[in-house]
This record gives C-alpha cells, sequence and structure tokens, in this order.
C-alpha cells in the first residue's frame, strides 16, 4: 500500500502552493508534502513580477511588456504571458494583496530606504507606497537594529520621492528585551497585551501611539517596520491609525519577515479550502521509477513512507530552499536526480567579479514547454513529473527581481498542466 | 532503483557533523557535547518565529540563542555557564521543524538541559523537587490507580491544592486529571491479553477475505495516560487494529521520557528508555511495528530516544514505530473504509480538532482533519496552528500557568469560533488545557474512527 493521490506537488513554497492550489481548483485530488517551511519566511513579502530585465535596464514600468524580450530559456517564456496573468489572476483571488488592479509595478519603500518595484503587495504596506505624495514619518524601533529609520529616510529623500520624509527612533514601550522576537511584537499588538510604562500598564497600541503622536508633525502617514500584528493585522494598523490620525503602513523587512509569514499562512488556508491535502516536516529522499515516476519515498527517522500518483509536480526551491545541490564534484537536483547544466568547470560558475553575472544564480534543470525536467541529451526526463520555482533554470531572481512572479507563474502551470493530465 | 542517482544528498540527517555520536549523558559520563549542528546555524532567526513561549514570555531568548548561541558562548567563554532561561522552554519542539540548515534544535535544548539540571541547580530546591514529581508522573499515577477514588478525590481537594501552590509550586488552577477505576493493563489482562487479541485477528482476517497466516502484528506502546487515565483510548486502539486483522501485544514499559526531557532529567529519562527500548526491540526484530497513540510518546521513541542516548537496538526501534493512524494510513485502505462508513449516536458530532505539536513535527498535524472530512455524521475543523501552551508539565507551574494560558489563548478563540463544541486531539495534555481553556469534552481520534469502523 501506499498513500495515494492524481497529483503530488513536492515542495511547500510558493511554487509548490501555488501548483497544489492550482490543481486543486482543476479538480484533481491533491497531496503536497514538504520538508521545511519555505523561503517566504526570509522574503520581503512582497511579489516582484519582473523588476529589471536581464541586461539590468530598469525599474520596469509594465513588466507583462518587457517579458516577450527575455531569453527564449526564460521560464516566463516557458509559460507564456498569458499563463503568467492567469496565475497572477489567481494568486489576487487566494490572497487580499494589493496590486492587481494594474499592469505596471508599483514602487515601495524597502527598510534600507530604497525604491522597490514590486507587482503585489501586502495591504499593510499599501499606505507606503512611493508614488503617492503625502508626508511621511518613519518610525524606528530602538532595538530592532535592522530598519534604521533617519538613515531610510534618507535614502528615500536622496532617491528623489515625490514626499518629505523624516525618520525617528523610539524605544518599544514594555522595555522588550533587547532582542525581542517579531512575533513577540506582533502578539502582543495583536492581543493588544499589557505593558508597562513608567511603571504603569497599559495596552501595548495605546502605550505604542502615545510614543509616536509627539513625533508627528503634518505627516498624514507613518511608517512602522513590520511588526504590527500576525492574526489581527488589519485591526492592528487601523486602531493605530485612528490614535494617530494618520495611515499606518508596515515597511516590508528582511529575515525573518512576518509579511512573509502571513503571506505563506494565507496561501496554507487557500490550498485547505481547495480540499487539498498536506502535510510537512519530513523530506522526499528517493522513488521508484524508470520513464514515469511510479512512487516516491518519504523519511521518518529511518522509517520510508511510499506515496504515490498519477502526476508529480517538483517545487523544491533553488540554491537557498535545497531543491539544488551543489559540493565541488557538481550541481544536482537531489530527489529525482533531473540533470542541472552547469559548467565542468567550477571556476566557470561564478564571476570574479562579486556583483558580476554569476552563472550559479540561474542554475537550476530544464524544461520542455510543459515544464517537464530535461535530461542532458535533451530527452524528457520522467513523462509524469514537472518542475515549479526556484529549482528551475534559465532566470536570476535576484538580479531580474522576478522571484515570486516566476515561482506563482510555473507552479501554476505545472499544477494546471498536472491536473489536466492526471484525472 | 534510483539509488545511484541520488548522490549524497540527505536531507533527512539531523546535521550533526561529521562522526557524531549521540551522547552519553548519563551515568557513565557527565560531558555534555552541545555542539552537533552548531555551526550549520546561519542565523537567520525562522527558528525564533515558530517559538511559543518567546511570542509571549519577555525573559525568554527563544530557540536561536538556547542552541546554536549557547554553543558559540561556551567555546569562546570556559567559565560559561548554562543560562537558566532553558527551563522556560517547553520542549514543544517547533523550533525543529523550522529550520532549513537542518541545526537539530531541540536536541541542543535538551543536551543543555540535562547539563542545567545536573551540574547548576540546587538538588534541593522547591524547584528541582516539584520538577522531579511533575516528570515523574507515572511513579505518581501508579499510587493512584491503586486507590483512584480517593486519589480523584484527594488530589482536587482544594485545601491540599492551596497547599502544593503555596509550597511546591504546582498551580492550583487546574483540575487533576482522573483516574480511571480500571487500568488499560488491567482491562487487557482480564480480557485474555495477547492470545485473545490473536484470535479476534484471525477471525477479522477471514472476515476480510485476507490470508488466516498474514503477518500483521503489532506492539502497543500506550503510555502512562491511557494506562491510568483514559483507558477507553487504548481499547479504541485495540478494537481498530483488530479489526484491521492486527494482532496486538502490550509489552512491559514505562514512562516514554517526555516529562523528564522538558524538565531536563535525563537520568530518569534514560532509565525509563531502556526498558521501553529493550521490551520493543525484542518484538521489532519478530517482526513487530512499535505503535503508540499518544504523539509525545511516539515522538520520544521516533526522536528524542537516538537523538539522545546511545540504548541497543533504539535505531531499530525508531525507524519502526508509528503513530496509529499513521500506521494505518500506510499499509491499509483506511480512506476508503471511512468514506464507505457512518457515525451516529454519541459520536456523531461537529469537532474541533488541535493538532499537538509533537504531531505537528512528526507531519501529522493534518492526518484526522483529512481523513474525518469524508465520515459521513461527523463534522471536523482544524482550530489553526496554536501551541495549546500547556505542554506538559509547563502548564503546571505556577509561575508558567499565565503564560501558557497566554499562549493557548489563540486556540480557545478558534475553538469557540468552530462549530462543533467537542474537542479532539491526540495529546493527552493539550486534551487537558482545551477542557481547562473551554470546558469542552475532548475526544481521541482512534475513539472515533473506533465508532466509525468497529461499533
Ligand atoms: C533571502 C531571500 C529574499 C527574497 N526576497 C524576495 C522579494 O523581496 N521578492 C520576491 O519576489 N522574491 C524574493 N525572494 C525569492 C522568492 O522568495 C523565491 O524565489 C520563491 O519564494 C521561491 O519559491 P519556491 O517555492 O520555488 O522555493 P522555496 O520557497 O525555497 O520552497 C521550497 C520548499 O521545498 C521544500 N523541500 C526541499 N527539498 C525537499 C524534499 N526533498 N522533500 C520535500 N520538500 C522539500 C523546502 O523545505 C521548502 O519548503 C527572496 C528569496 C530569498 C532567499
Ligand atoms: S533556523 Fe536554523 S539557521 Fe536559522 S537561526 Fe535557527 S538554528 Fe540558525
Ligand atoms: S522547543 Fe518550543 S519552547 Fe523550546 S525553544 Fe523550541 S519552539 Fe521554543
Amino acid at each position: 500500500m501506499a498513500i495515494e493521490s492524481e497529483v503530488l506537488v513536492v515542495g511547500g513554497g510558493l511554487a509548490g502552493l501555488t501548483s497544489a492550489i492550482a490543481a486543486a481548483r482543476e479538480g484533481a485530488d491533491v497531496r503536497l508534502v514538504s520538508y521545511k517551511q519555505s523561503t517566504l519566511r526570509h522574503a520581503s513579502g512582497l511579489v516582484d513580477l519582473l523588476g529589471y530585465t536581464p541586461d539590468g535596464e530598469g525599474p520596469l514600468t509594465d513588466p507583462y511588456a518587457a517579458m516577450a524580450d527575455l531569453p527564449a530559456s526564460h521560464p516566463y517564456r516557458t509559460v507564456g504571458v498569458d499563463t503568467v496573468r492567469e496565475a497572477m489572476s489567481m494568486f489576487d483571488e487566494v490572497t487580499d494583496y494589493e496590486g492587481g488592479h494594474t499592469d505596471t509595478n508599483a514602487l515601495l519603500p524597502t527598510h534600507g530606504g530604497t525604491v522597490k518595484p514590486t507587482a503585489r503587495y501586502p495591504r499593510g504596506a499599501a499606505a507606503g507606497i512611493a508614488s503617492d505624495d503625502r508626508d511621511v514619518l518613519l518610525v524606528g524601533i530602538e532595538e530592532m537594529t535592522d530598519f534604521d529609520a533617519p538613515h531610510a529616510a534618507a535614502h528615500l529623500d536622496a532617491a528623489g520621492v515625490p514626499f518629505d520624509v523624516r525618520g525617528e527612533t523610539i524605544r518599544f514601550p514594555g522595555d522588550l528585551r533587547a532582542d525581542a522576537k517579531v512575533t513577540r511584537y506582533a502578539k502582543l499588538l495583536d492581543t493588544d497585551g499589557e505593558v508597562a510604562v513608567r511603571g504603569r500598564k497599559r495596552p501595548a497600541r495605546e502605550a505604542l501611539a502615545a510614543r509616536v503622536n509627539p513625533l508627528i508633525d503634518d505627516e498624514t502617514r507613518v511608517g512602522f517596520p513590520s511588526i504590527l500584528g500576525d492574526d489581527h493585522a488589519d485591526e492592528v494598523r487601523r486602531d493605530l491609525g485612528e490614535r494617530l490620525g494618520a495611515d499606518v503602513f508596515e515597511v516590508p523587512m528582511g529575515p525573518p519577515s512576518l509579511p512573509g509569514l502571513r503571506l505563506e499562512d494565507a496561501l496554507f488556508e487557500a490550498l485547505d479550502e481547495s480540499g487539498a491535502s498536506f502535510e510537512t516536516g519530513n523530506p522526499i529522499v528517493d522513488y521508484e521509477g524508470e520513464d514515469v515516476i511510479e512512487r516516491v519515498f518519504m523519511e521518518k527517522n529511518g522509517a520510508r513512507i511510499p506515496l504515490s500518483a498519477d502526476q508529480y509536480v517538483l517545487a523544491t526551491g533553488g540554491l537557498v530552499g535545497k531543491g539544488i545541490e551543489s559540493d565541488r564534484e557538481g550541481v544536482v537536483e537531489p530527489v529525482f536526480g533531473c540533470h542541472v547544466p552547469h559548467s565542468d568547470d567550477r571556476y566557470d560558475w561564478f564571476d570574479t567579479d562579486v556583483f558580476g553575472d554569476h552563472p550559479f544564480a540561474g542554475f537550476g534543470v530544464e524544461t520542455d514547454a510543459d515544464l517537464r525536467p530535461l535530461a542532458a541529451d535533451g530527452t524528457v526526463e520522467f513523462d509524469n513529473l514537472r518542475a515549479a520555482g526556484g529549482v528551475l533554470g534559465g532566470y536570476d531572481f535576484a538580479a531580474e527581481k522576478s522571484g515570486s512572479g516566476v515561482s506563482i507563474a510555473t507552479g501554476y502551470a505545472a499544477g494546471t498542466s498536472a491536473a489536466a493530465e492526471g484525472q | 532503483m534510483s539509488d545511484a542517482q541520488s548522490p549524497d544528498f540527505d536531507p533527512v540527517e539531523p546535521n550533526t557533523g561529521e562522526d557524531f555520536e549521540p551522547v552519553e549523558v548519563f551515568p557513565d559520563s557527565d560531558d555534555f557535547d552541545l555542539r552537533p549542528g552548531a555551526d550549520s546555524c546561519y542565523k537567520c532567526s525562522t527558528c525564533d518565529t515558530n517559538c511559543p513561549v518567546a511570542e509571549v514570555d519577555d525573559e525568554f531568548p527563544g530557540p536561536k540563542f538556547q542552541g546554536p548561541e549557547q554553543w558559540r558562548l561556551k567555546q569562546t567563554d570556559d567559565d560559561y555557564e548554562i543560562d537558566d532561561s532553558v527551563m522556560s522552554c517547553s520542549n514543544c519542539m517547533r523550533c525543529d521543524n523550522a529550520c532549513p540548515s537542518g541545526v537539530p534544535l531541540s536536541q541542543m535544548h535538551n543536551t543543555a538541559r540535562g547539563e542545567y539540571v545536573s551540574e547548576q541547580m540546587d538538588k534541593l530546591s522547591v524547584e528541582y523537587v516539584r520538577n522531579r514529581i511533575l516528570a515523574n508522573y507515572r511513579t505518581s499515577a501508579w499510587f493512584a490507580s491503586k486507590v483512584p477514588r480517593l486519589a480523584n478525590f484527594a488530589m482536587n481537594f482544594g485545601p491540599a491544592r492551596w497547599v502544593m501552590e503555596k509550597t511546591m509550586g504546582i498551580t492550583s488552577e487546574r483540575d487533576f486529571p482522573e483516574f480511571a477505576q480500571r487500568t488499560f493493563r488491567e482491562w487487557w489482562a482480564d480480557r485474555g491479553g495477547a492470545d485473545a487479541s490473536r484470535r479476534n485477528a484471525r477471525e477479522a482476517r477471514e472476515r476480510r477475505g485476507e490470508p488466516a497466516e498474514a503477518d500483521k502484528k503489532v506492539a502497543y506502546f500506550h503510555g502512562c495516560y491511557s494506562n491510568y487515565n483514559t483507558p477507553e483510548v487504548g481499547k479504541a486502539m485495540v478494537h481498530v487494529f483488530e479489526h484491521f486483522g492486527y494482532e496486538v501485544v502490550a509489552p512491559e514499559q514505562k514512562c516514554s521520557g517526555t516529562p523528564m526531557f522538558a524538565n531536563g532529567m535525563l537520568d530518569d529519562a534514560r532509565r525509563h528508555a531502556e526498558v521501553n527500548v529493550s521490551s520493543m526491540s525484542d518484538l521489532v526484530d519478530q517482526g513487530y511495528d512499535a505503535i503508540a497513540s499518544c504523539t509525545s510518546c511516539s515522538m520520544a521513541l521516533r526522536q528524542e530516544y537516538p537523538e539522545l542516548f546511545d540504548i541497543d537496538g533504539i535505531e531499530d526501534v525508531a525507524a519502526n514505530t508509528f503513530e496509529a493512524i499513521e500506521y494505518l494510513r500506510i499499509h491499509e485502505d483506511i480512506r476508503d473504509e471511512i468514506r464507505a462508513a457512518d457515525v451516529s449516536g454519541d459520536l456523531a458530532d461537529e469537532f474541533a480538532y488541535h493538532a499537538p505539536c509533537h504531531a505537528r513535527n512528526q507531519g501529522l498535524d493534518r492526518q484526522a482533519v483529512e481523513l474525518f472530512r469524508d465520515l459521513e455524521g461527523v463534522g471536523i475543523e482544524d482550530v489553526g496552528e496554536s501551541c495549546s501552551g500547556i505542554s506538559g508539565t509547563y502548564g503546571w507551574k505556577e509561575e508558567k500557568y499565565e503564560k501558557s494560558m497566554e499562549i493557548g489563548d489563540e486556540m480557545f478563540d478558534h475553538m469557540e469560533h468552530a462549530e462543533g463544541s467537542t474537542g479532539m486531539t491526540e495529546c493527552p495534555t493539550c486534551a487537558m488545557q482545551m477542557e481547562h481553556g473551554t470546558g469542552y469534552e475532548i475526544r481521541h481520534p482512534l475513539e472515533l474512527l473506533q465508532a466509525a469502523l468497529v461499533e
């Protein structure tokens, strides 16, 4: 016996979740299995489609328009612009992200004080958008050294944003420990828990607003690092906004990222609603089959648990997500042993210039038009295996600012196509 | 086979470094080794976003500090002593699941806690004595089971509880669990033990059209709780397995050690582990698989024992230990049987299901929900990913009680918003917390499975 389904998705990041949701919505019996938590917790929570061309031109205004000029090997070219659009509209349906009203990129301030072109952004970041001309106050938390508000404000100013921006730093009320976790702040604000201010207990939101209020001049927007609640983030923002008499927004932060975590939660919820099954915590380590994959094995403390399906989607991520592994010998896709094109000479994997054009950034499997991984001789590796997301080659998400977009687009395409064949 | 094609990749192995052997922590050696995996930590803090204690407790620096950072501090400072905050870690093991580079966090915490308790904690302190009593629940339960009525009365007798809180730091907010009038083992022996089970399983196989000689046999690790407090769970496990044609045995066993790990009592844990591994490994050799109905027990046998102790046969036992329903899902077409079944009567109900942290860690957090959503006559709703907050003995400590309730608050809230007003979970202490926070009655998935397939 084995645990059976029509479509089995391996990997629970943005690509895996999107393909499982897409396949389940097509009516397939879907199961998603994932080892660890995804790289969404490291990412900003912004969904970038295409911010720059591979040659570094940008920021791009219309990412869709630029897709036709991408190299033929690029995943967006593989799935086609129409599919990218469909994928993004499914994403819009299952999340409450903003930005879907237009084709053009939005410009969002980052915690470093740069402005970033992005296609979709969380509702909590919306009031911070850089094309708005209302003045901004950025509020940093002394204990959170990742976000230096005055510094970020100066940077934004130098970038020529169309509004005045100032930064101020406060101590979070209640004197939390110096290395308090983002989840500690979020929980306090979510539950409006009590904090002690000069010996007196006050609700956290009220106490925070009391610290910020005297700092506001005539700014009508106030930005905080993204710590404003988890389960009740909208309510926390609304409440703070009323107390401050200004629109409140969150500036996307580096890891660990609360917006990334919230997005992950929302997608798992959508997956649950779509009727799919899922399981996390244990890796797929092996498979059986020649030209078609018959079943795969999950490893649990030495026990090998068989799972079988008609169609499989490989969404195990790139070098960071451990979907692609490299050592001194070479570069491999470790679960199915799919071919990863790379130079035999290790010294060709990177550019001697640290910020140069590193081939390793684009390492990943090559596929046919239906996203099926190709062997070295150009033949399809397995008839019933498709790949999506970071495990794909042919693009450099960091340089192009295309990471989440490629994961969503290829995840959607792989899931839809697997469902069509798997039923 | 594909072995040839997937060369060195072994995402399973926790990252313990080159030739790491489990440390012989007790009794022959007091050399605690915090090292395994520490070097792989790249400080991404993903683990910290999973810690329910760090979320509510200002004093608690979080899993990254408890594990890899304490190790670094020990490297640079010979006199560095384990920080006492490690005693605030509830051993929920949520951080384990998070780390993208495979740092075995809970193993490091267990080791650090063991070192702290063995070398730094005052053995005459109230805290030590209290923790030792809480950790050795089995001993108290054994006494209590001899006089269940008296114990049930005495343990929840107001003035006595007041004294326990004041002198021992055991919260008087909670009701002690009730002791059953007849333990699971008493029931099992009266029923005819393994012989009776063999007969029942054989009949079931004939009824199911399976070969009479089929090799279907399991060794039940019932743990303390389903023996002394909820024998109905143990009975359900036996009935369900026999229904599928499995012969059940109930070998000699002690506490799984879970409460001892959480209190740094590694020598106690080891003593119990040795008995458990020895009786289970003999059976595993004979082709039995070890089955548990409590997810903390299966976690201990599968993961904590091999991580912490070097006991003969433990690797084999670990690889052949399963949670009860998980086992049936792998070996039987349980989904089909459930689709064909329905439930009426007592258990025809809407359930608010909470996945225990230790189930989550074994990848079992979705199992009950996904299985029972096809069952006619019942509804089941996942109440979300929050930790229940009790974490075994953690929520029994007077100084932790409020934090424990604060962690559980999200779960209580979701339970109250759920359709049903009966709770469901695999973990006996989570069940205690669910009941305490909402007043709901709590059932075990095996009881529902029994109602659907056996009754
Ligand atoms: C630090 C950082 C910052 C980023 N910032 C941005 C940003 O601002 N905007 C943007 O658009 N993009 C950003 N990205 C990129 C974007 O997050 C990723 O490209 C995208 O999320 C990748 O998704 P994925 O699903 O392909 O892979 P991942 O998110 O890596 O998920 C892979 C999953 O597969 C699982 N897995 C791996 N091996 C196995 C196995 N053997 N069995 C089972 N499961 C397995 C892993 O545990 C993991 O959960 C960033 C990425 C990083 C690393
Ligand atoms: S998740 Fe792992 S790598 Fe990241 S900080 Fe925690 S232990 Fe270190
Ligand atoms: S085991 Fe639980 S309480 Fe302890 S550090 Fe890890 S997540 Fe926190």
